[in-house]
């Protein structure tokens, strides 16, 4: 047992190390946010620009075939080259769902004249793909989604909406999961296509989040035709195509980041108790920071055994299942107890008023959506129950009813 | 990286649970909860032979020689089986004691023993109702002997070795008495767990001896108590464990309302808390386990981590485990209770959750200010 890098992963650390060297700005204490002070354009712009870096460097997505631009590299060589990118301003944010969910999607159904045109200049990020599932009428239960796909000669003509879409409003390409078929139970009756995002009647709509920002967005399709070249697998087989973009999501959402346990002691020592001292002297404080700490080390140290199992050719044990269940209502709680410690003053949110305090409002309202997006808690101990434990299904009214004939709620 | 322990030691795993799971049934732990006896010596005897009680005892001393990786592998399945005997007394704490400071002498005087499973030792710091620090310490030792009292000290009742916090001179001292000589006497206490025991030990002037320095023997004492952390937090991501799957198996096969309770969300997620709880307390201890096995910088942080991981985990599983049983769990005839007594004992042992996250913190903010 030990973390020691091997001589290999030691040479690919120094290789990593030398060209971010040459090629990136080392963070200092003072700036420690590579958007500070850019507006929307000019950070997709700088965004852009570092990803083409890293892709001609072929340090994008490492642990793809050489053939697509990767490394053929390992997961532990992922981590390493995040480990050290970390400590550079290097812009993230844009190709993630693209590159994690989507594109590998591409990669196991789409055509190979398909996959050359698309997946370098997704690589580059010079094209941006967006993931859409999700409608109103259909979260959890993605697969009683209503929007419509008729074939129509050599197209398929697309009616319906999707909603909470991530960065549809400035992506190129999306997946787009429909139902051919009411007439057969809801999983059969699926069909996935990839799209252009400027197709003639498509409308996106981005959606003010409850944090007053907007990053993902209503996507409306009306009378939209995609060639049946587009459809990825057979037609009814969507779900199973599904299910290969959903296994990655797991993957690609992985850690809540925001303000963590340093951030943390860092407020409760420059916080003033009511009885003088910094409040970090206070039994309560320090008992959550501690449970705080302990689950972040758990979090870490299990990732280190979900790699070392992979390292070692071996599939990783469940363990790697409980991440993000853990780590989403940890970040909401750990900032909630933040904005207790500042007490009356915890209601600004204003970084003239807060500065780096800002932190900790911005993360607690977004920690709600982090709950929620890629499997709600609810879903993701549904999914430990039933795959790690070998608990039974929940019983299903739905199984073999006619999508048509399914109740339909609120959406 | 390499974060796992290493095929043999997994091996080593393998043998100890089905060594354990043949010699150590719910019975065996039942038969010391309702009988006379202070623990099973047949256990003990053959988790002896297997070796185990010397697993990190150098060969030179009666040991195995083998390493602490390999008895934190041990201490997760003593864990599993809620095994009635004074292990994580005697290996844990005094075993401990000894390799860190003991003089050649005293080592050679008492590992062999200790490995052999013919001695059993103990530790005792806590003096009554009042917190287990080194200000109240009131035990004295004058350079040649020791007089006090301590209560409670686990396993004070069939040890016959222990090393005990005193004031000296120069402080605190840790001295070594032989509780089998003179001027010692004990008293069985009644706790929560009686298959493992508890006495009030009184000294009158005891033959004692230094072991360590004069005047460090509370961070002599830390020392310890973090390399026995590391190995406990083992014994409960096992209880742990075992508590999880009594659950799992029991609601399998309970029917309520036309099917398996397993498949009601509300206990499913309570199991899927248990699974998470437990995968938490695992990855902190095998981080415990890497401090402790090379003997890091790390130890202290990494040991109260895996403290608090496995108190949250044992505390929560045995407690849950209860309520997944509804009815039977909350009777004597079920063996829900093993576990809630065994994780009430160990989570309060080596001092009490709340006491080290308060210390896991000071340790971060030395560790900050480093
Ligand atoms: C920030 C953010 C980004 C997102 N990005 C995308 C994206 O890019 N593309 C995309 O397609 N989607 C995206 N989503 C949508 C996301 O996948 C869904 O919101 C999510 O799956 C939940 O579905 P829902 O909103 O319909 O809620 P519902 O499924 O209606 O859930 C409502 C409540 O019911 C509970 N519930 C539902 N089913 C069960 C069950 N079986 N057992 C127990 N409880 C249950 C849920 O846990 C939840 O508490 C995003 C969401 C967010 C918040």
């Amino acid at each position: 047992m030990d973390f020691n890098d091997s001589p290999e992963e030691a040479a690919f650390r120094a290789e990593v190390r030398e060209w971010l060297d040459k090629n990136a700005e080392k963070k200092t204490d003072t700036n420690t946010n590579w958007r500070a002070g850019l507006d929307d354009a000019e950070a997709m712009a700088k965004a852009k620009a570092w990803q083409a870096k890293r892709a001609d460097a072929r340090f994008a997505q490492i642990t793809w075939p050489e053939e697509w631009g990767g490394r053929g590299g390992t997961p532990i060589q992922t981590v390493i080259y995040g480990q050290e990118e970390s400590q550079y301003l290097a812009p993230r944010g844009y190709f993630e769902i693209g590159l994690g969910m989507c594109i590998p999607t591409m990669m196991a159904y789409a055509t190979p004249e398909q996959n050359a045109r698309f997946v370098q200049p997704a690589l580059r990020g010079e094209e941006i793909w967006c993931q859409l599932f999700s409608e109103p009428s259909a979260g959890s239960d993605v697969a009683g989604l209503r929007t419509k796909a008729v074939r129509d000669g050599d197209d398929w003509v697309i009616n319906g909406q999707k909603v909470w879409t991530s960065g549809a409003h400035y992506s190129d390409f999306g997946i787009l999961l429909t139902r051919t078929n009411p007439d057969v139970p809801k999983h059969k009756g699926l069909t996935m296509f990839f799209l252009d995002m400027k197709s003639p009647g498509v409308e996106c709509r981005p959606i003010k989040q409850m944090s007053g920002d907007a990053n993902f967005n209503e996507v409306f399709f009306t009378d939209v035709r995609i060639p049946d070249s587009q459809r990825l697998s057979d037609e009814g087989n969507g779900w199973k195509v599904a299910l290969t973009t959903l296994m990655n999501e797991r993957l690609a959402v992985g850690d809540a980041s925001g303000p963590d346990i340093e951030e943390l002691m860092e407020l409760a020592r420059n916080t003033e108790s009511e009885t003088g001292g910094p409040v970090i002297k206070d039994m309560d404080v320090r008992q959550k920071i501690a449970d705080w700490y302990v689950q972040g080390q758990g979090l870490k140290y299990t990732k280190f055994r979900t790699l070392t199992a992979l390292s070692k050719g071996q599939t990783p044990g469940p363990e790697a299942s409980i991440s993000k269940v853990v780590s989403a209502p940890r970040l909401q709680d750990l900032t909630s107890f933040a904005l207790d410690l500042m007490d009356q003053s915890g209601v600004q949110m204003d970084r003239e008023l807060t500065g780096e305090n800002m932190q900790f409002m911005a993360s607690n309202f977004w920690a709600p959506g982090l709950r929620i997006a890629g499997g709600t808690d609810e879903i993701l101990r549904n999914i430990i129950a039933e795959r790690v434990l070998g608990l039974p299904g929940d019983v299903r009214v739905d199984k073999d009813v006619a999508y048509k004939d399914l109740p339909k709620g609120t959406s | 990286m390499n974060f796992d322990f290493s095929d043999e030691q997994k091996m080593l795993r393998d043998q100890a649970r089905s060594f354990l799971e043949d010699k150590c049934t719910s019975q065996t732990v039942r038969t010391i909860l309702e009988g006379d006896e202070p623990y099973d010596k047949e256990l003990w005897a053959g988790i002896a032979e297997m070796g185990f009680l010397g697993a990190a005892i150098p060969e030179e001393f009666g040991g195995l020689g083998l390493g602490h990786l390999e008895l934190c592998v041990i201490a997760e399945e003593v864990g599993r089986v809620v095994a009635p005997v004074p292990f994580s007394s005697s290996v844990y704490l005094a075993t401990e004691a000894l390799l860190a400071a003991g003089s050649d002498s005293q080592k050679s005087a008492w590992l062999p023993k200790l490995a052999a499973g013919e001695a059993i030792g103990t530790f005792a710091v806590a003096e009554g109702n009042k917190p287990a620090t080194a200000k109240n310490v009131n035990a004295s030792f004058d350079g040649s002997s020791l007089t006090g009292t301590k209560v409670a000290v686990p396993d004070g009742d069939v040890a016959d070795v222990a090393i005990v916090a005193a004031k000296s001179a120069k402080g605190t001292a840790l001295v070594l008495v032989d509780l089998n000589g003179p001027g010692v006497s004990r008293r069985n206490l009644r706790t929560v767990d009686p298959t493992r025991s508890y006495a009030e030990l009184t000294f009158e002037g005891a033959p004692a001896e230094l072991i360590g320095d004069d005047g460090e023997g509370w961070s002599l004492k830390e020392r310890v108590f973090d390399r026995a952390a590391v190995l406990m937090a083992f014994e409960q991501v096992g209880g742990s464990q075992s508590a999880l799957e009594m659950a799992k198996e029991y609601a399998m096969g309970r029917i309520a309302f036309g099917r398996s309770i397993a498949s009601f969300q509300a206990i499913k997620h309570k199991l899927a808390d248990m699974y998470i709880k437990t995968e938490l307390a695992r990855s902190n201890a095998y981080y415990g386990a890497w401090a402790l096995s090379t003997d890091a910088p790390e130890l202290p942080v990494a040991a109260a981590g895996a403290r608090v991981a496995a108190i949250e985990a044992y505390g929560f599983a045995a407690q849950e485990n209860v309520q997944a049983h509804g009815g039977i769990g909350f009777t004597w005839e079920a063996d829900c209770h093993l576990h809630y007594r065994r994780a009430r004992n160990l989570n309060l042992a080596l001092g009490s959750g709340r006491v080290w996250k308060d210390a896991l913190v000071t340790r971060l903010e030395q560790r900050n200010a480093a």
